[in-house]
């Protein structure tokens, strides 16, 4: 389903060349021995090479691992480490795609941040359906043996806290984050929590070191990315790029109005804006990046993945439960041609009303997405409110599960 | 030096139940949405205002209200 062209952009560092799963000999061939250095050694280099996580927020790895181990060090208890193999995000294909061809380089990572923080337990979370992982894991002969977990698929079951209470045994819902789940997350002991792209990104620097990874990106964003890219008429295809690569080699933007990066939390441009920019990992989420033709509407896109954010909402905060269900309403509104009356305004108030009161973010970037549709697509916001649509082609184009 | 770190008020979105006891015990410092949830404006509560609030913590019907110190996230 997802064509993979990792080499279209630089030489891949991740996905197994071929489109061909690889298993452990092939994978050990091809990158050569795993080194376990000492783990003051390993936070260094990963300080030096400035990785990121892949898994949306961009923080910075090694104050993740430094606080993890701190936390360790202050109760006495050895940590928990957990790869987030769970990509809730429905546009993004990334993690799957390194999982099914790479799973070794994850495995890899994962081992070596249970060695930068002392761990004693290590988890691989992934969605049901992804096979093979439980005997890739029981192939090795790893330090701390890997059980793999299997995901509800919900967009939120990827949220630190929901992932770690669903490890622990309980049900994959986000929890009040104080502490922190790197202080306190399964069974109570500190946990990191790690994209699986971040840790395959980390089984390599262990290798070839921070210079290495330094060669690819930019001195202020090292270092490179899986995106998933959407363009209209063609399957998703996930890449390999360089941060500070223009947006414009990544996907055509000829015939597009708008572009979203960053997934259904992440921020809508318009093209012509979009053509301007580089990838950047301040704005590209967990990698996604969706082209939007002139000849669709981009309100109606909105609104469809807003009624999915609002039915994906745990519900269990009183501001995410009445504002989400509220806001998808209103942009509905927006989205047919017709009178308007406040709905704009009541978006932009209920917007403000959600925003960071709730257990997770997944408020936050919904009004991430809402406020810059509201900009981007402020000139089709005009024409409907006169009762004009300029989009010839009504038919989907996100991929938004259960719709009606 | 022996001052105390700075309390801000602090709400755990899963338990509060909206029941609003906080908003009239801390007028100055938290209202109510349209749907009867708390705004808490987040800057540090002052001296002469801890004792009201850590009676709106220990009176919240299911504790969703804590104080925390600042600084940290
Ligand atoms: C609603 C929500 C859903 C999330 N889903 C995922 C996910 O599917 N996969 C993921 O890696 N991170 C997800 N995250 C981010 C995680 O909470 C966490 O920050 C991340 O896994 C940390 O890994 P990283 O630092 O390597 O990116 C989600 C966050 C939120 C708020
Ligand atoms: S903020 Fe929304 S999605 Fe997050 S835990 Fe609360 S109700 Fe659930
Ligand atoms: S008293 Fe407690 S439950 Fe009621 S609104 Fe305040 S924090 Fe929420």
């Amino acid at each position: 389903m997802t064509a993979t062209f990792p080499d279209l952009h630089m030489s891949p560092r991740l996905l197994a060349p071929g489109g061909a799963p690889a298993d452990l000999p092939t994978h050990e061939q091809r990158y050569g021995p795993l080194r376990h250095g000492d783990p003051a050694a390993l936070l260094r280099s990963v300080a030096e090479a400035g990785l990121t996580g892949r898994g949306g927020a961009a923080f910075p790895v090694h104050r993740k691992l430094a606080a993890v181990a701190e936390a360790a060090r202050r109760t006495g208890r050895a940590p928990v480490v957990v790869a987030n193999g769970a990509e809730g995000e429905p546009a993004s294909r990334k993690d799957k795609t390194l999982l099914a061809l790479s799973p070794h380089l994850v495995l890899d990572g994962l081992q070596v941040a249970a060695r930068a923080v002392g761990a004693g337990e290590a988890y691989l979370a992934a969605e049901e359906g992804v096979s093979y992982l439980e005997s890739a894991a029981a192939h090795r002969r790893d330090p701390v043996a890997v059980k793999v977990v299997r995901l509800p698929r919900r967009f939120l079951s990827g949220q630190a806290s929901a992932l770690a209470r669903f490890v622990g045994g309980a049900e994959a819902l986000p929890t009040h984050q104080d502490p922190p789940v790197r202080e306190r997350g399964v069974g109570r002991a500190p946990t990191l929590v790690q994209n699986v792209e971040t840790l395959a990104h980390l089984a390599l620097i262990a290798r070839y070191g921070p210079d290495w990874y330094r060669t690819a990106g930019t001195p202020s964003q090292p270092g490179s990315a899986l995106c998933t890219l959407h363009t209209p008429g063609s399957q998703p295809r996930v890449v390999e790029a360089p941060f500070g690569m223009p947006l414009h080699r990544l996907v055509p933007l000829n015939g597009m109005s708008a572009v979203l990066l960053g997934g259904y939390h992440g921020t809508w441009f318009p093209a012509t804006e979009a053509a301007q920019l580089p990838l950047d990992a301040t704005t590209m989420g967990a990698g996604v990046i969706a082209t939007l033709p002139t000849t669709r509407c981009g309100l109606t896109e909105t609104a469809r993945v807003l009624r999915y954010l609002a039915l994906q909402s745990a519900g269990q905060c009183g501001p995410c439960l009445n504002g989400l269900p509220r806001m998808a309403a209103a942009f509905r509104t927006l989205a047919t041609p017709g009178p308007q009356s406040t709905t704009r305004t009541d978006l932009a108030r209920w917007s403000g009303l959600v925003e960071g009161r709730g257990a997770c973010h997944h408020p936050d970037g919904t009004v991430r997405l809402v406020r810059s549709a509201l900009t981007t697509f402020a000139p089709e916001l005009d024409a409907h409110a006169r009762g004009l649509c300029t989009a010839t082609d009504p038919t989907p184009l996100l991929p938004v599960p259960q719709e009606p | 030096m022996d001052q105390k770190p700075a309390q801000k008020i602090d709400i755990d979105w899963t338990s509060c139940r909206g029941h609003g006891l906080c908003a009239e015990l801390l007028p100055d410092h938290i209202t109510l949405d349209e749907w009867g949830y708390p705004l808490v404006d987040g800057t540090p509560v002052p001296a002469r205002t801890l004792k009201r609030a850590r009676r709106a913590a220990a009176d919240c019907p299911v504790l969703a209200l804590k104080l925390t110190a600042t600084g940290m996230s």
